[in-house]
């Protein structure tokens, strides 16, 4: 059953690069229609954790594949009608032996980039160049830039109501559920450290695509990192339940160049809604520009 | 002879009616209730878990805003936001319900009440008046958690919406209203009722055994419902205290966690997994026991590596306690933290490991007879296996960080408890009804259960590993349009379940009704334990003369 994933994973691997050249303007990532694996990496980080999914897949698939088999010799071989006498074996201690030590070493081969992926994850390879922090609420997200003069703005699910006045009409570039009013934005290629906390439950600010994932605590403040590779937009979802709208508050980071992150930084520093509309504006010119290029 | 025979006639002969049941301290009469109260409580549990897929079959939100309107009279805008709510009480109670209520007392009320005493020769239970108890206390529990789905939680909500695992702030401040009090309630005397059970079974299989009965010698089930009652005495008093903290946090201005005035969310999740990672073990282990007996019973073989058999249950009874914190890898645990449970939580991958292929040496050179008992061993061991291999991968903590809260977690649960912990209840359940009941069912009816919920359960749980890898968080009333594809598949496949479970209720009328008499051992000569011995139902009182084992 698990080789099916492999092949399926080429597969969704096909279509998902389908979409991706078949002219949709500024790429995003998100959930695809019948996905069967991660969702394409936009971080080095996500690129190792995919890397290790795929690498445990090695082990775990063959295991289940020999449990199958031997259950299959044993209904084929060993039914009544074919061995009607049992025999009465009952110990072998060299198996026994063998199938305590193989799954020990099949566990430490495991391990071992197990614990090098890990670590990665807790060693930012450089200092970070952006501090945002993420503070969650029921059912938003408040984003705080750490910068020379420090705002912060709120993020919250688009509403349908707002999609004209916002320029998000684009179902597939703003799905529903995923969209929000205000994007995060951080500058490509640039060392983020996102610190994360919440001022009533429990919530988790996690970006499939970018490999993190970490729980946004009442009265503590976890960190972690991100450098995004990609240009475009992003999408997550809160993932602790936290309530009546716990669906209902997506993540979305937008991914710029780092002129583009200047400009707009400059602006929202004092205007956060027309800083995004900017951006917005100059991202999707760049997009058609580069359309009729094609 | 004289005397004993005398002895019977003031013996405690049943009574008549409903006193014969309600006063019953015979282990048998209460491994009976436990079974009973168990199917009831696992055709509400499935059927809340039913609505669950029918409301995610396609996105948006489609049933539950008319349940609330129904069920609570709310109305417009209130319906959908109660409707929301109602889908995280749903969840909530699935879970508390099919845990507590559906596959503990099915396992250890039912299976191990009526089984274990017999196996080890003993004539009843320990302490037959704390039987009782332990049973009489369900009831009340399960009465106060279905209460709770009708009491106001958060405002404009009702029941208890916090998840099972009930994490505070969430469970406190994010819940005011009395449901989440009477559901720390209900677990409160659910609780109880299985610390009083594992400490009867505890006296019972240390000092009841029959004369030449070693622990060494002892059956695999009595094993693994010792380990389990283990587990269940020293995790069970921990959850306790958690859910003591919570109430008085919630009611009498306590602040264990509340992180104001000096509590911390955190201490919750780490008590509270300190209980609920021995406790997916105790839903499991006597399941371990079950299939062993069938394996080797069906394959006319002894189980292969009896020894080890019963010291992997111990040892994943032990480890069990020591690797809680690998349900938290994303609450912000140190690296070397997170390293360690990293570590210890692949290390119970080898003694589950030994099971599964000490259960295919049993059936290795066996003469295997497939009837139904045999069929639900045989996919308990497959499917259990998938939701292993997923527990590896999950195991580690970098690669958690993407499948942590996504519907891989879901479906890998499901794959050892749904697939695996329920497989060894129709398992357990096909074996031993003949035995309890004296009537053989229908082999076909058993099969066709069989077939029509392997499919089912496959359908529904195994594309959730695809949405858990895409990125779908768990929990959710509505998702993103992309995921519904496979949430569709999955949902067909739980009202396929649903059918599996009427013809399951089927079967069991039918035998009721076709009064086969099965007589006193049914599977030949693999069935070697000591219940076969005694006519198909046991009587009242068994082994008046303790057997002797050589």
């Amino acid at each position: 059953m698990r080789k099916f994933l492999a092949s399926a994973k080429f597969l969704a691997g096909t279509a998902a690069s389908a979409v991706l050249f078949s002219g949709v303007a500024a790429h995003a990532d998100q959930p695809r229609p019948w996905e069967m694996t991660f969702q394409a990496p936009a971080t080095d980080m996500m690129r190792q954790i995919e890397r290790f999914g795929n690498y445990t897949m090695w082990f775990i698939v063959p295991i289940t594949i020999l449990v199958l088999v031997l259950l299959a010799i044993c209904v084929l071989r060993f039914r009544a009608s074919v061995n009607p006498v049992p025999s009465k074996t009952s110990h072998n201690t060299l198996i026994e032996v063998i199938w305590t030590v193989g799954p020990v070493l099949v566990l430490l081969l495991i391990a071992i980039p197990s614990f090098q992926l890990l670590t990665a994850q807790y060693t930012p390879p450089e200092e970070a160049k952006l501090t945002v922090k993420a503070t969650g609420n029921q059912w938003n997200w408040d984003y705080e830039y750490q910068v020379d003069k420090t705002f912060s703005f709120n993020s919250a699910i688009l509403q349908d109501a707002d999609r004209a006045k916002a320029g998000k009409e684009d179902r597939n570039l703003y799905p529903r559920l995923l969209a929000v009013d205000n994007e995060l934005v951080v500058p490509v290629n640039t060392m983020t450290r996102v610190l994360v906390t919440a001022t009533d439950v429990i919530h988790s600010f996690a970006m499939p695509s970018f490999g993190f994932k970490i729980d946004a605590v009442p009265g503590r403040t976890n960190e972690t990192w991100f450098k995004a590779e990609k240009e475009g937009l992003f999408y997550g979802q809160c993932s602790q339940l936290c309530g009546k709208d716990h669906a209902f508050m997506p993540i979305a980071i937008r991914v710029v160049s780092d002129a583009q992150f200047k400009t707009w930084l400059e602006t929202a520093k004092t205007d956060v809604p027309g800083a995004n509309k900017a951006l917005m504006a100059e991202i999707d010119g760049t997009n058609k520009v580069a359309a009729a290029g094609n | 002879m004289a005397e004993a025979a005398a002895h019977d006639d003031h013996d405690h002969k049943p009574y008549h009616g409903w006193v014969r049941w309600v006063y019953s301290t015979n282990h048998k009469d209460i491994g009976t209730l436990y079974l009973i109260f168990a199917i009831c409580a696992g055709i509400i549990g499935g059927a809340l878990s039913v609505v669950i897929r029918m409301e995610l079959q396609e996105p948006g939100i489609q049933i539950f805003s008319g349940l609330a309107q129904m069920v609570y009279g709310m109305n417009g805008d209130a319906a959908i936001d109660g409707g929301k709510s109602m889908y995280n009480a749903f969840g909530t109670a699935h879970a508390l319900i099919m845990i507590f209520f559906m596959v503990m007392p099915a396992l250890i009320g039912g299976f191990a009440n009526w089984m274990v005493p017999i196996m080890i020769g003993a004539p009843d239970m320990a302490f037959p008046r704390m039987n009782n108890i332990s049973f009489w206390l369900l009831p009340p529990a399960f009465i106060l958690l279905l209460a709770s789905m009708f009491m106001p939680s958060a405002p404009g909500a009702y029941g208890v919406g916090g998840g099972w695992t009930i994490y505070p702030p969430l469970s406190t401040s994010g819940q005011p209203g009395p449901a989440m009090d009477l559901a720390i309630l209900s677990i409160h005397i659910a609780g109880a009722s299985s610390i009083l059970g594992a400490i009867n079974f505890i006296t019972t299989i240390f000092n009841m055994r029959a004369p030449g009965m070693t622990l060494h010698k002892m059956p695999l089930f009595a094993w693994s419902v010792l380990v389990t009652a283990f587990l269940l005495l020293l995790s069970l008093p921990v959850l306790a205290g958690a859910i003591t903290m919570l109430l008085t946090d919630r009611n009498f201005g306590t602040s264990f966690f509340v992180p104001d005035n000096g509590g911390d969310p955190l201490l919750f999740q780490h008590l509270f997994w300190f209980f609920g990672h021995p406790e997916v073990y105790i839903l499991i282990l006597p399941g371990f026991g079950i299939i062993s007996h069938i394996v080797s019973t069906f394959s006319k073989k002894p189980v292969f590596g009896y020894l080890g058999m019963a010291y992997a249950m111990v040892a994943i009874g032990a480890v069990g306690f020591i690797v809680w914190a690998h349900h938290m890898y994303t609450t912000g645990l140190s690296l070397d933290t997170q390293r360690y449970f990293v570590f210890a939580t692949m290390v119970i991958a080898v003694p589950t490991g030994v099971k599964i292929f000490s259960w295919i040496a049993t059936m290795w050179g066996g003469s295997i007879s497939f009837k139904p008992p045999m069929l639900w061993a045989l996919g308990f061991i497959f499917l259990f296996t998938i939701g292993g291999v997923t527990g590896v991968q999950l195991a580690n903590a970098g690669l958690d960080r993407s499948l942590h809260d996504t519907y891989f977690v879901i479906a890998h649960f499901h794959y050892v408890l749904s697939l695996g912990a329920v497989f060894a209840i129709f398992a357990g359940w096909y074996y031993w009804f003949p035995k309890m009941t004296g009537y053989m069912y229908s082999p076909v009816i058993a099969n066709t259960h069989f077939w029509v919920t392997f499919v089912g359960v496959n359908l529904i749980f195994f594309p959730q590993h695809f949405l858990g890898l895409a990125g779908m968080p768990r929990r959710t009333v509505d998702y993103p349009d992309a995921f519904a594809g496979w949430n569709y598949v999955s949902s067909i496949g739980s009202y396929i379940s649903a059918v599996g479970v009427m013809i399951f209720l089927y079967g069991v009328f039918e035998a009721f009704q076709k009064k086969r008499v099965a007589g006193a051992n049914p599977w030949g000569e693999g069935a070697t334990t000591l219940e076969w011995q005694l006519p198909s139902p046991p009587p009242f009182h068994q082994w008046e003369q303790l057997p002797k084992i050589k």
